[in-house]
């Protein structure tokens, strides 16, 4: 059984996501947060994984969606990156789907916006659609950090 | 033999030889001031022996080569039939530079280099025979093996018999370097006396560290940064078993706190909770310790740069080294490294005389350099000494306004600590000349970033005639840190220690009206002093900052912090405590905030964020960011910003339009008699100060008709001085000097104009001096340039 197109699934504003799973370090519940004065509103904040010092990115605000109720408490989903770990705040957690190549299509033409930049690709499943997330850029804020930091200056 | 192996014998050569040829340069010097005892001769011996024996046995016949001509040199020494000469000296530690560059271009490209070093080699070759004049009976040493440990050739048959031996060796490697032998006896003394120069690099030169092109001794052992050697450490085994003992402790107490959750004991939890504080306490120490290393591993190249910057620049120095013993973190001694280097450079270059003048100025002939490390209140403090010129205050003074660093006026107001730390503004030098060891002006501002970076600080004393001392303090570590611990806006901030001076604490009625405004800017007087201020809450947007009202029940919590050498005042909610705080970088997302220099973990697991307290005060602007935007006077002459109060020059033209410019500007005011005024060309100038100085009717030109001037027997006249240049603004009057916050109301409104401002209540012109001078005298601008 090969790993590579198994995915790690969740849920965004009533969008399915996936990661893929190697991608994924662990899947934690909602930890405290200490925000980041002067930070893109992007950035959660910081969590304690550990003893590491994990930065958290809310997912919906990174793809300019509607923010989540407050009542509602997200889920952290650990990427390992380059740069260390960082944790993608996420509504709610899917099964881990293994999905056929067949049924992969590049994003439609119509997707516009931040989701445009973050997809990846598509797999048609039974019931939904699958979104593949691109986590590389998904975590990359340095432009959005630097325009946030200039208009704070 | 299989490439992982190989990689791995290269990799121990690398690290073995680097190390070795420092002590190989150490040693060599102490024998040319003449401490030489057999035992030295014996280590450098070994030096060279040992990277001969490991080039050998794994193929790199280049290295061999070269080691071992040096070898057959050196055991002349030991074997007392040569003395080292100078001449010896500088011809082995160019061979140290030639094996330390081979050793380079090994580990940067993974095979031996292609440099022959055939002067070198011939050098070391002419040095065996010169004393010796007995032709050779020839005894050569046809060939030597990959294992010949017992290397010692007969002393006699190495002394009468080299070039035979090199021949011989030509031949050994013959498939290589058949010609190499060729030039031997021809190698001219000249050559192999550049050779053995030491190319003394800028330090702010790092480009060539990692690709040496060619192999030209480079006399920086810094250069190294990357290197093998650098990522290994060596540490003490006892060091190591008492880490391990610690661990097997902490594992022991683990259990016992494992088992507690079970069943619960409170004496028992509270024992092991105690314990676990010991030994962690006691393990943070020790595994410090194994990561402390001697600051005399970076000095131990100093004898080596002293010399060749001293010999290099003709002078004499001594050096003189004190507490090499002290112990710091290895990341600091690397950060150190570079700045330190550069500072004995500095020294030698700019500090200490040639030998003549100091003969003339009473001095001994030899100048006297002191390295002294210590500890002080938990930080090592480096101290620099030299007695040498010290620094010409003025004279920097007079760079920086030659430079626009500053203004005229700001430097004849400056206090000796002020114009001391002109030195540390990028840009500035004062070596007359640039030399290849100094005066490219990219000194001394990046040796003091890199200091404060690892949150340490840099101060300078000088005596004109006497010396300069530079003092360095560095914390122990950077890993661990003392930090306070504030509350603002509900959120815990770290605050580093070393940047804390003091903290105030305003109740009740002090704190409705100890803090003042001054142009919306609130300073706090500090025993007499201004101190600006910054609330954490608007700073950092947590929070609105401090409301208008301060209620009775009040307390404002000001944290008294320094940052560029400068105070300033923190408010924050609440002041907790002091704790040690172990700092984690922030991810690559946060980066671009200067205010914050990392995170750590509290007590209670929850994360906080330490203050980055220079990045915190440039954001806050209580400190001026010089560094970056050295003052600019054309550019900065009229800022229409509330907050500065600028002295004004307030004048009338043509009679009753008042004009205004910035008594900066100003260098003096004088008056002329109308028969002063001489003619060149069709303007008008007057004799000055020795030179002849050009005149602006201010009036004739805003006008751009002829004004007439109030007293026709007299002018007054503001002289604007720059690059030791004057130009005279003919005025009507001179009326007052006022100290105004304004604010420029139309820009631009006329030719010459800044812009007008009420001052004083009255509408005034604010005069555009670089614009006036561009117009009315072109070449003044031209001839400074």
């Amino acid at each position: 059984m090969s790993t590579a197109n198994q995915y790690c699934t969740f849920y965004v504003d009533g969008l399915f996501f996936g990661v893929e799973v190697l991608r994924v370090q662990e899947v934690i519940r909602f930890q405290e947060m200490t925000p980041v004065p002067l930070a893109s509103n992007v950035v959660s904040g910081l969590i304690n994984l550990r003893g590491q010092i994990v930065t958290a990115i809310d997912l919906r605000r990174r793809l300019a969606l509607a923010d989540r109720d407050p009542a509602e408490l997200p889920m952290n989903v650990v990427i390992r990156t380059d740069d260390g770990a960082v944790s993608l705040l996420v509504d709610q957690i899917g099964d881990v789907l293994e999905v056929d190549a067949d049924n992969y299509e590049r994003p439609p033409e119509t997707l516009s916006g931040v989701a445009r930049q973050l997809v990846l690709g598509v797999y048609k499943l039974k019931d939904n659609l699958l979104l593949i997330l691109d986590t590389d850029q998904t975590v990359d804020l340095v432009e959005k950090t630097a325009s946030a930091t200039a208009k704070a200056a | 033999m299989n490439e992982s192996l190989q990689q791995e014998l290269v990799k121990d050569l690398l690290v073995e030889s680097y190390e070795g040829l420092d002590l190989f340069d150490r040693e060599l010097l102490g024998i040319e001031q003449g401490q030489g005892g057999s035992d030295r001769l014996n280590i450098i011996f070994r030096v060279i022996h040992t990277i001969k024996g490991t080039a050998g046995c794994i193929g790199l016949g280049r290295i061999e080569k070269l080691a071992h001509s040096g070898e057959n040199l050196m055991s002349l020494l030991r074997d007392g039939k040569l003395v080292a000469t100078g001449e010896i000296v500088s011809a082995l530690l160019s061979l140290s530079d030639a094996l330390r560059g081979m050793l380079r271009v090994l580990e940067s490209t993974g095979s031996e280099s292609t440099v022959e070093h055939t002067d070198l080699l011939a050098q070391l070759e002419r040095l065996q025979i010169a004393p010796s004049a007995t032709p050779a009976p020839v005894v050569a040493k046809p060939t030597y093996g990959l294992f010949d440990d017992e290397d010692d050739l007969p002393a006699a048959a190495a002394a009468v018999a080299p070039i035979d031996e090199i021949h011989a060796d030509a031949e050994y490697d013959a498939e290589n370097e058949p010609a190499a032998a060729a030039h031997h006896e021809t190698a001219p003394t000249a050559a192999v006396i550049t050779a053995s120069a030491p190319v003394v690099a800028a330090v702010a030169a790092p480009a060539a560290s990692r690709a040496p092109v060619s192999e030209a001794p480079a006399a920086d052992p810094s250069r190294s940064t990357a290197s093998v050697a650098d990522n290994a450490i060596r540490v003490d085994i006892t060091q190591l078993d008492k880490v391990m003992n610690l661990v097997g402790e902490l594992v022991l107490a683990r259990n016992q706190i494992v088992s507690n959750t079970t069943v619960f004991d409170q004496a028992a939890l509270t024992t092991a909770a105690q314990r676990l504080n010991i030994i962690t306490t006691e393990l943070q120490e020790s595994v410090m310790k194994t990561r402390m290393q001697p600051i005399g591993n970076v000095w131990a190249k100093f004898p080596r740069v002293v010399r060749d910057v001293a010999k290099d620049l003709g002078k004499k120095v001594r050096l003189v080294m004190q507490g090499q013993t002290t112990e710091l973190d290895r990341t600091i001694i690397e950060a150190i490294k570079d700045p330190l280097t550069h500072i004995v450079r500095n020294s030698i270059d700019h500090g200490i005389e040639s030998p003549e003048r100091r003969t003339a100025g009473g001095k001994a002939d030899e100048g006297l350099l002191s390295l002294r490390a210590f500890h002080e209140g938990g930080q090592v403090i480096i101290e620099i000494m030299d007695d040498g010129n010290g620094i010409d205050l003025e004279r920097v003074k007079a760079k920086a306004v030659s430079k626009n660093l500053i203004t005229a006026e700001q430097a004849g107001r400056m206090t000796e600590r002020e114009a001391i730390n002109l030195i540390f503004l990028p840009g500035l030098s004062t070596a007359e000349k640039i030399s290849n060891v100094s005066g490219r002006g990219v000194g001394m501002d990046v040796v003091k970033t890199n200091i404060e970076k690892i949150g340490g600080s840099i101060d300078l004393q000088t005596q004109c005639g006497q010396g300069t001392t530079l003092r360095i303090k560095i914390p122990l570590t950077l890993a661990i840190i003392p930090a306070l611990i504030v509350t603002s806006g509900g959120a815990r901030y770290a605050i580093p220690q070393v940047s804390l001076l003091e903290l105030v604490r305003l109740e009740g009625a002090t704190a409705r009206t100890g803090i003042e405004k001054l142009c919306g800017a609130p300073v706090y007087r500090l025993r007499g002093n201004l101190l600006p201020l910054a609330f954490i809450n608007e700073q950092l947007r947590t929070a609105p900052g401090l409301g208008r009202s301060i209620g009775d029940d009040d307390v404002i919590n000001i944290v008294v912090l320094q940052a560029d050498g400068r105070p300033f005042g923190m408010v924050v909610d609440e002041i907790n405590d002091t704790e040690e705080i172990v700092v984690k970088p922030l991810g690559k997302q946060l980066k671009g905030i200067s205010c914050f220099a990392g995170a750590t973990i509290m007590g209670d697991g929850r994360v906080a964020l330490i203050l980055d307290v220079v990045g915190f005060a440039q954001h806050a602007h209580v400190v001026a960011e010089t560094r970056e935007r050295p003052v600019d006077v054309a550019k900065t002459s009229f800022v229409a910003d509330c907050d500065k109060r600028q002295s004004l020059l307030l004048f009338n033209v043509g009679g009753k339009r008042r004009m205004a410019i910035p008594l900066a500007l100003a260098a003096r005011l004088e008056e002329f008699p109308l028969s002063q005024i001489e003619h060149t060309g069709d303007s008008e100038v007057v004799q000055y100060r020795g030179q002849i100085m050009p005149l602006i009717r201010v009036g004739n030109y805003i006008t751009g008709g002829k004004v007439v001037e109030a007293d026709p027997e007299k002018l007054s006249v503001v002289v604007y001085s720059e690059n030791g240049r004057s130009v005279g603004f003919v005025v009507s009057s001179i009326n007052d000097i006022v100290e105004e916050a304004f604010e420029v109301q139309r820009h631009a409104s006329g030719r010459g104009l800044a812009g007008s401002a009420v001052v004083q209540g009255h509408v005034t012109d604010l005069l555009d001096v670089p614009a006036l001078i561009r117009n009315a005298t072109p070449s003044f601008y031209a001839v400074a340039a």
